[in-house]
C-alpha cells in the first residue's frame, strides 16, 4: 500500500529568519516560546500535504460565508475575500493582564475628555491641551456642545490599534473612536479555526470570544434613554455597497436586531421611527455605523443620502442614542494623540500602561523643521484619514513621493504628523509550503456602556507581502485569529 | 419587516416572473416563425410587443426590433431582480440567492445580441427553469412568514397581468365568435398561446386536444386549479395579501376588497358575457391589479408618516 500522500514531506522552516523585530513565537534559532510550543510542535509533525488541505478547508469555508470587503477606488464594489492565515497569533495571560488595564484606563480617560471638551473644557482651560489642536480638528463637532448624552458614554465601541516593539512592549499606534470594522473577521475566523485545529484549541487552552456579540447588544441596552425599558435597537449601515456592509449584516444577525439603512427611518417630533409594514415602530438605540458628516442631512453633509434628516435634533433632544456619540472623532484624531498620556495624567491621575508612540507633530515648527529634514527615516500620515491611505513611509518611499510630502507638510502643516518608522513585531504565516515571519499588529475591541468589557482577543492584521510594514486590508494585509490563553 | 426589505422581496419576484415570461413568449413566436409562410409574418412582431408591453411603434423590419426589445427585456429583468435580491441578501435564504445570482451571470454569458441571435433557445430554457428552480428553492428554504407573502404577492401580480394582456391581444387577432380555427397555421397560433402560459398540456387533459377559442379563453381565466390562470393567480394573490395583513395587523380592508372584487369578477362572470367583450373584461383586470399594486405601496410600503402615526 502506498500512503495517501508522501509523509516526509513536512512543512518547511528553513525560509524563516530572526532580526531586529521582535519574534511572536521564537526567542531564539528553532527556539518557541512556551506558549508557542503547542503550535510549533504541531507544524513539526503535521505532514504538508494535510496543512494544505486544512488551509484550503478553511478558504472554502470563508468564500461560502462570503465574508468580504470593498476595495474603494477600483471598479465598482470590488469585492473581495479578506485574507486570512491559518495560523494564530498567540498572547499569554500576563501579556493581556497588561493590555486589557492598559485599554480600560485609555478608554476612561478619552471618555471623560470627551465630556470635558463638550461641555467645560476644564483641561483646556488648564492648558492639557491646547485649544487649536480640538478646534482646528475636522472631527471636532461645534454642534454637540453642552448635549448630555445617556450615562455620559460617548467612546461606546472602540478598536484600538496596539503594534509591539523590538523590546517586546505593546504600545498604542492609533485609536479608532468612531465607527471601527473588524469585529466580523475576529469572530468568523475564531468559528471557522475551532473547525480547522480543534485538537490543538484543547491543547493550548483559548479563552472564548463568542460573547462579544451578546456583550454589545447589553452595552447598547445600557444607553437607551430613560424611560425606555424594553428599547429597539437597530444597526443603522450605509447600505450594500458600503466596504464593511458584511459586518453590519453579520452583527446585526448575531444580536437579532433589525439592520436598518437611512431611508428606513423617519424623525417626527423629535421622534425616531422605522417604517415596517406594521407600520411606523418607535427606535431608541442606534448603533450606527455611518460617520458623523452623513449621518443628518440638516445638521451636517446636506449632499448626505445615508442619514435620517432631523435624527441630530430627536438626538439632541435625549430621545434616541448614538453608539458612537458623535464628535468623537476629535479623540482619535492623530494630532491629539500625542496628547494622550498628558490626557489621561489629567483625568485619572496615573501614569498610562500603555505608551505611545513618539510623534512629532508638524504644526510646532521645531518638530516640523526636523521632520522635514529627515523624510526618509519617518512615516507620515494625514491626521483624519485611516485604513492605510495618505501616508509616506520614509525608507520605503522615492524622492519624488518625498518631494510631494513635504510641500503637501508645508502647506497644511496640522494636517500631518511623523511617527519613526517601528519595527511591528512578526508572527508566522504558513505561506504556500513553508513557515516565515510577517509584520503583524493588534486590533482589540473595546465596549463601553454601563462597565468597560474587552473580550479577550482581536483582529490581528497581518502585512502579507515580504517585508511590508502596511497591514491595513484595503493595502493587501490579511489576518490571522488571535488567542489569548488562560 | 421593514418597508424595504419587503419592497425589495417584492420587486425581485415580480422582475423574475417578467423574465420568465418574457422568455417564455418569445420561445414560443420564434418556434412559431420556423414554419410559417413568411407572407403572414408582419403581423407577428407588433402583436407580440404589443403583448409584453412595449408601446414601440414599429416600421420597417419588426423581427430584429422585437428580438433586441425582448433579449432586452429579459436580461434587464434578471439584472433588476438579482440587484432587489442583493439588497436583501440576508433576508433570503443562501441557496435562493446563490440560485439567483446563477442565473444572472448565466445570463449576461448566453444573452448577448450575437449568442440570442444565434441560440435563441439557451436563453429561453435558462430563464424559465432558473425561474422553476428558484421558486422551488424559496418553497423549501424560506420561513414561509411575513417575507415570502410578499415574495408570492409579487410573482402572481406581476403573472396575472401578463396573462390578461396575452389573452387580449391575441383574441383580438385571431378570435371571430363562433367560429373554429380554420387553418392548420391558425390552430398553431392558439397552441402558442396556450404554450405561452405552459397551459397546452393542462388543456388537453381537461378539453382534450380539441381546440376552441371559448374553451381556450374559459381555461386561461377562468381554470381554478391551473396555477399560469388569472383566476388561481388572482386567488393566490389575494390569500398572501390576506396573510401579509394578519401578519402585520395593520387590518386595511382596502386591498382586502380591492382582491375580493378581482376575485369575484372571475368566479361569478358568465364566460358569454366575458366573451362579449374580452378586451374590457382583460383592461378591468390590468387596472383592479395597477390598483391593488397602488394600494401596498399606501398601505405597507410608502405610506405618509403622519396617517401612520395617527393610527
Amino acid at each position: 500500500m502506498t500512503p495517501a500522500f508522501d509523509t516526509s514531506q513536512q512543512v518547511r522552516f528553513h525560509d524563516y529568519w530572526l532580526d531586529g523585530a521582535f519574534d511572536e513565537m521564537f526567542e531564539a534559532e528553532s527556539v518557541p516560546r512556551p506558549h508557542y510550543r503547542a503550535l510549533y510542535e504541531m507544524l513539526q509533525e503535521m505532514p504538508l500535504a494535510e496543512m494544505r488541505r486544512r488551509k484550503q478547508s478553511a478558504d472554502v469555508s470563508f468564500l461560502h460565508q462570503g465574508i468580504t470587503f470593498t476595495v474603494y477606488g477600483r471598479e465598482e464594489g470590488t469585492e473581495r475575500i479578506f485574507p486570512h492565515d491559518l495560523l494564530p497569533r498567540i498572547i499569554t495571560s500576563a501579556e493581556w493582564e497588561t493590555i486589557e488595564r492598559g485599554l480600560a484606563q485609555r478608554i476612561t480617560a478619552l471618555n471623560l475628555f470627551l465630556r470635558d471638551i463638550y461641555s467645560d473644557g476644564r483641561c483646556l482651560a488648564d492648558g492639557v491641551v491646547p485649544r487649536e489642536i480640538v478646534y482646528s480638528c475636522k472631527h471636532f463637532r461645534r454642534e454637540m456642545r453642552g448635549i448630555t448624552v445617556p450615562k455620559n458614554i460617548y467612546v461606546t465601541v472602540v478598536g484600538t490599534d496596539l503594534i509591539r516593539l523590538p523590546d517586546g512592549r505593546f504600545v498604542v499606534l492609533e485609536d479608532n473612536l468612531r465607527v471601527p470594522s473588524g469585529v466580523s473577521y475576529m469572530l468568523t475566523s475564531r468559528q471557522v479555526m475551532k473547525r480547522i485545529f480543534p485538537e490543538l484549541f484543547r491543547k493550548a487552552g483559548v479563552r472564548s470570544i463568542d460573547h462579544y456579540s451578546e456583550a454589545l447588544l447589553a452595552t447598547l441596552r445600557a444607553l437607551a434613554p430613560e424611560g425606555r425599558p424594553d428599547p429597539n435597537i437597530v444597526l443603522l449601515t450605509p447600505g450594500v455597497y458600503n466596504s464593511a456592509y458584511f459586518e453590519h449584516a453579520f452583527l446585526a444577525r448575531q444580536m437579532g436586531i433589525e439592520l436598518v439603512e437611512g431611508r428606513d427611518l423617519a424623525v417626527h417630533d423629535n421622534l425616531v421611527y422605522m417604517r415596517t409594514t406594521a407600520g411606523l415602530r418607535r427606535v431608541d438605540v442606534i448603533y450606527r455605523r455611518v460617520d458623523d458628516d452623513y449621518i443628518d442631512p440638516l445638521a451636517f453633509r446636506a449632499d448626505s443620502t445615508l442619514g435620517v434628516a432631523g435624527l441630530f435634533n430627536a438626538y439632541r433632544a435625549g430621545n434616541v442614542t448614538l453608539a458612537n456619540a458623535l464628535g468623537t472623532g476629535v479623540a482619535d484624531d492623530k494630532a491629539l494623540y500625542a496628547y494622550v498620556p498628558k490626557i489621561i495624567k489629567y483625568f485619572l491621575g496615573e501614569d498610562p500602561v500603555l505608551d505611545n508612540v513618539e510623534t512629532f507633530l508638524c504644526s510646532q515648527p521645531a518638530e516640523r523643521q526636523h521632520v522635514l529634514e529627515h523624510l526618509d527615516q519617518y512615516v507620515v500620515k494625514a491626521v483624519g484619514e485611516s485604513g492605510g491611505y495618505g501616508m509616506l513611509i520614509g525608507p520605503y518611499s522615492t524622492a519624488g513621493e518625498r518631494e510631494e510630502f513635504r510641500r503637501r507638510i508645508q502647506a497644511d502643516p496640522r494636517n500631518y504628523i511623523a511617527q519613526p518608522t517601528l519595527q511591528l513585531s512578526r508572527a508566522p504565516c504558513f505561506l504556500d509550503g513553508s513557515v516565515e515571519p510577517r509584520h503583524v499588529d493588534l486590533r482589540p475591541y473595546v465596549l463601553y456602556g454601563d462597565k468597560i468589557t474587552i473580550v479577550p482577543g482581536g483582529l490581528t492584521r497581518v502585512a502579507l507581502r515580504k517585508g511590508s510594514l502596511v497591514v491595513n486590508s484595503s493595502q493587501g494585509g490579511g489576518s490571522k485569529d488571535t488567542w489569548v490563553l488562560y | 419587516m421593514l418597508s424595504r426589505v419587503a419592497d425589495s422581496l417584492y420587486w425581485m419576484s415580480r422582475y423574475l416572473e417578467r423574465a420568465e415570461h418574457t422568455a417564455r413568449v418569445m420561445g414560443v413566436h420564434l418556434n412559431l416563425m420556423l414554419e410559417h409562410d413568411l407572407g403572414s409574418e408582419g403581423r407577428r412582431w407588433p402583436r407580440v410587443l404589443a403583448s409584453l408591453g412595449s408601446r414601440e411603434k414599429l416600421q420597417g423590419d419588426e423581427f430584429p426590433t422585437a428580438q433586441a426589445y425582448a433579449l432586452d427585456q429579459i436580461v434587464s429583468s434578471i439584472g433588476a431582480a438579482r440587484e432587489n435580491a442583493r439588497q436583501v441578501r440576508e433576508q433570503i435564504s443562501s441557496e435562493m440567492w446563490e440560485e439567483i445570482n446563477r442565473l444572472f451571470h448565466e445570463s449576461k454569458r448566453i444573452g448577448t445580441p450575437q449568442s440570442f441571435r444565434a441560440q435563441p433557445f439557451d436563453l429561453v430554457s435558462a430563464v424559465t427553469q432558473s425561474s422553476h428552480l428558484f421558486h422551488g428553492i424559496t418553497d423549501s428554504t424560506m420561513l414561509h412568514g411575513e417575507g415570502w407573502q410578499f415574495i408570492q404577492a409579487g410573482r402572481f401580480i406581476e403573472r396575472v397581468q401578463h396573462t390578461a394582456r396575452l389573452i387580449d391581444s391575441h383574441f383580438q387577432e385571431f378570435y371571430r365568435a363562433g367560429a373554429e380555427p380554420s387553418s392548420a397555421a391558425e390552430h398553431m397560433e392558439w397552441i402558442g398561446l396556450l404554450r405561452s402560459c405552459t397551459a397546452f398540456e393542462a388543456y388537453c387533459k381537461v378539453y382534450t386536444a380539441d381546440l376552441r377559442p371559448e374553451r381556450v379563453a374559459e381555461f386561461l381565466l377562468l381554470n381554478a386549479e391551473f396555477p399560469h390562470s388569472v383566476r388561481f393567480g388572482v386567488e393566490r394573490l389575494g390569500q398572501s395579501l390576506e396573510a401579509v395583513n394578519q401578519a402585520t395587523t395593520r387590518k386595511s380592508d382596502r386591498l382586502g376588497k380591492l382582491a375580493g372584487r378581482l376575485a369575484a369578477s372571475l368566479s361569478y362572470t358568465p364566460l358569454e358575457e366575458i366573451m362579449s367583450n374580452l378586451h374590457e373584461f382583460s383592461a378591468g383586470i390590468r387596472r383592479l391589479c395597477g390598483q391593488i399594486h397602488a394600494g401596498i405601496y399606501q398601505v405597507y410600503i410608502s405610506y405618509p408618516i403622519e396617517a401612520a402615526l395617527g393610527a
